[in-house]
Order: C-alpha cells, then structure tokens, then sequence
C-alpha cells in the first residue's frame, strides 16, 4: 500500500491498521486485492437500495409480501439478497396502529445485505442506549412524530438475527411503478426512525 | 455485572447527531479495518460473537471515547494475538517503522 504523501500525519489506528494489515499479508494470510474488492463491495454496491426493492416488491406484490412475512430469508434470498450478517432475517411491519424500530443494543448488528453497513448513529452511545427507553424521543430527533395510540415495538438485534422494517406504503401511490416505489424507500424507513 | 458495551437504557448520554449524507467509511483505514474482518474471520475462526466478546474487554472510559472501527482494531489485535498468529511485539516494532517512514 502506498505511504499517504499528505501533510496530515497518518493517525495512530490508521497506522496500526496499516501494521496488521502488511504482516498478515507477508505471512501469507491475507491477499490485499481480497480486502481491496471486500471494502469496494460494501462502499459501492451493497447498501440500503437493496432493501428497498425488497420494500417495493412487498408493496406492488401481495404474495410475495405474504411469503416475506412468514419467512423473510428466505424471500428476500429470491431477489438475490443474501450472505454475510443476513442470514437469518425477520421483517417487521409498520401500521397504522403500530411502528416499529431496529437496535442493536449491544454493539451494531445489522442487516448487511439488505441495508448495507451501518450509519454511526446507529453504532453509537446515545441511540443503543435510548431507543429502548425512550423512543419517542429518538424518533422525534429524526423528526418523526407519532400519536400517542400507535404503539411502538423495539427489536433488539442479535448477532443471528436481524430485523427490516417494512415501512407503510404512503397514499397517493397506487400508479406508481415497482421501480418508482423503490425510489421512494429509505434507509431510515427501514431502520424504522422516519416513515415515508 | 454489566459492561460498558451493555448500554441499552443509560440515562444521560446526549443526543444522537445523525451526520447528513454519511459516507460509508469517514478514513480510508476505516474500510482496511472493516475488510480485515472479512479476510480474517475465517481463517482466525472466529466468530462475531467472540469479536463482539473481544471489544467488550476495551477499558470503558476508552470504550466511549474511541471510535468504532478503533473497536475493531482493538479486537483484531486482541484475538489474533491470542491465537498465536501475530504478537504484541511484532505489530508494535511494525507500527515503529511505519511511522519513521512517514516523516
């Protein structure tokens, strides 16, 4: 890997990254074009618009809604979502009498092939520690506001098991396209702090 | 007795500052660290419980200072030490000679 040429010197962990990373590889461990092509996939083209044709499809398509409700891994496996940190899925609805949101209390987990990876907000102090105490407060710091009659459920993800949130599909919509409605879909729908 | 990392419900911890158009990683070391993950775990085998495991054991002041993938760091030092496929002395005289090649 190149030395960065740049005024800015280089950080302790980037260093010790850095370290990890060159004895690895001359031990014969690691292959640096491996890594090159693992961090390439999650920074381009595994992210939120995943979920959201899976979104979408549950919105235009009333049995494949049905199937992603009964067995999401499986369903969402069909539009060829799978693998790492989703390999066992659960997706939760939102109604009008019930909204839901994700956690992960004890660190970060998430589901990577629908979702990507996550923001830090989601990964930090504040949000681990009041989603599940106070919730409409974090909601309403993501402006969302809800009448005191829906009823919000907290899921706390587990290192097996992660949840996405199946937002509720805004009125209006009914001629729009299954494309057209992916594109309406957003990560934090899916995390469950704002609806759409 | 909860550690640190058992955080859900603490009072007292501030807002929650989501950051508009987030990139995916902040610095480049930040993906090296999360692609680490991926070429490691396997042949390390370990899993993400025992990672998680390892990033509990981050002395907790450190724990809420530091920063995420500086979470990472410390459990990928931790566990491949442990296991014997890299040691203590070895990253650090890397990480001494790096630094004097960048000045």
């Amino acid at each position: 890997m190149p030395v960065p040429h740049n005024a800015k010197p280089e950080s302790e962990p980037a260093l010790r990254v850095r370290a990890l990373e060159a004895i690895l590889a001359e031990k014969g461990l690691i292959d640096s074009k491996a890594l090159d092509a693992l961090v390439d996939t999650y920074e381009h083209k595994i992210g939120p618009r995943n979920g959201a044709k899976v979104v979408a499809r549950a919105w235009a398509d009333p049995a494949y809604k049905q199937r992603l409700m009964t067995d999401a891994t499986a369903a969402i496996k069909e539009l060829g979502f799978s693998g790492l940190q989703g390999e066992d899925m659960v997706v939760v609805e939102n109604t009008p009498e019930v909204h839901n949101l994700v956690v992960c209390t004890l660190c970060s987990c998430y589901p990577w092939p629908t979702l990507g990876l996550p923001p830090n907000w989601y990964k930090s102090a504040p949000y681990r520690a009041r989603a599940v105490s106070d919730p409409r407060s974090v909601l309403k710091e993501f402006g969302t506001e809800l009448p005191d009659t829906v009823e919000v459920r907290i899921w706390d993800t587990t290192a097996e098991l992660r949840y996405l949130v199946l937002p509720e599909r805004p009125s209006g919509t009914e001629n729009l396209s299954e494309e057209q409605l992916a594109e309406l879909v957003t990560r934090d729908s899916m995390i469950g702090v704002t609806k759409i | 007795m909860h550690g640190i990392h058992d955080i859900g419900g603490m009072h007292g911890i501030g807002p929650i500052a989501p950051e508009e158009n987030e990139p995916v990683f902040h610095e480049e070391w930040e993906g090296r660290a999360f692609g680490l993950f991926g070429a490691t775990y396997v042949f390390a085998g370990y899993t993400v419980d025992e990672f998680r495991h390892a990033i509990e054991h981050i002395e907790p002041a450190h724990y809420l200072e530091s920063s995420y993938y500086e979470h990472w760091l410390f459990a990928f030092e931790a566990l491949l030490i442990k296991r014997g496929i890299v040691t203590r002395e070895e990253l650090d005289a890397r990480v001494a000679l790096l630094r004097k090649e960048a000045e």
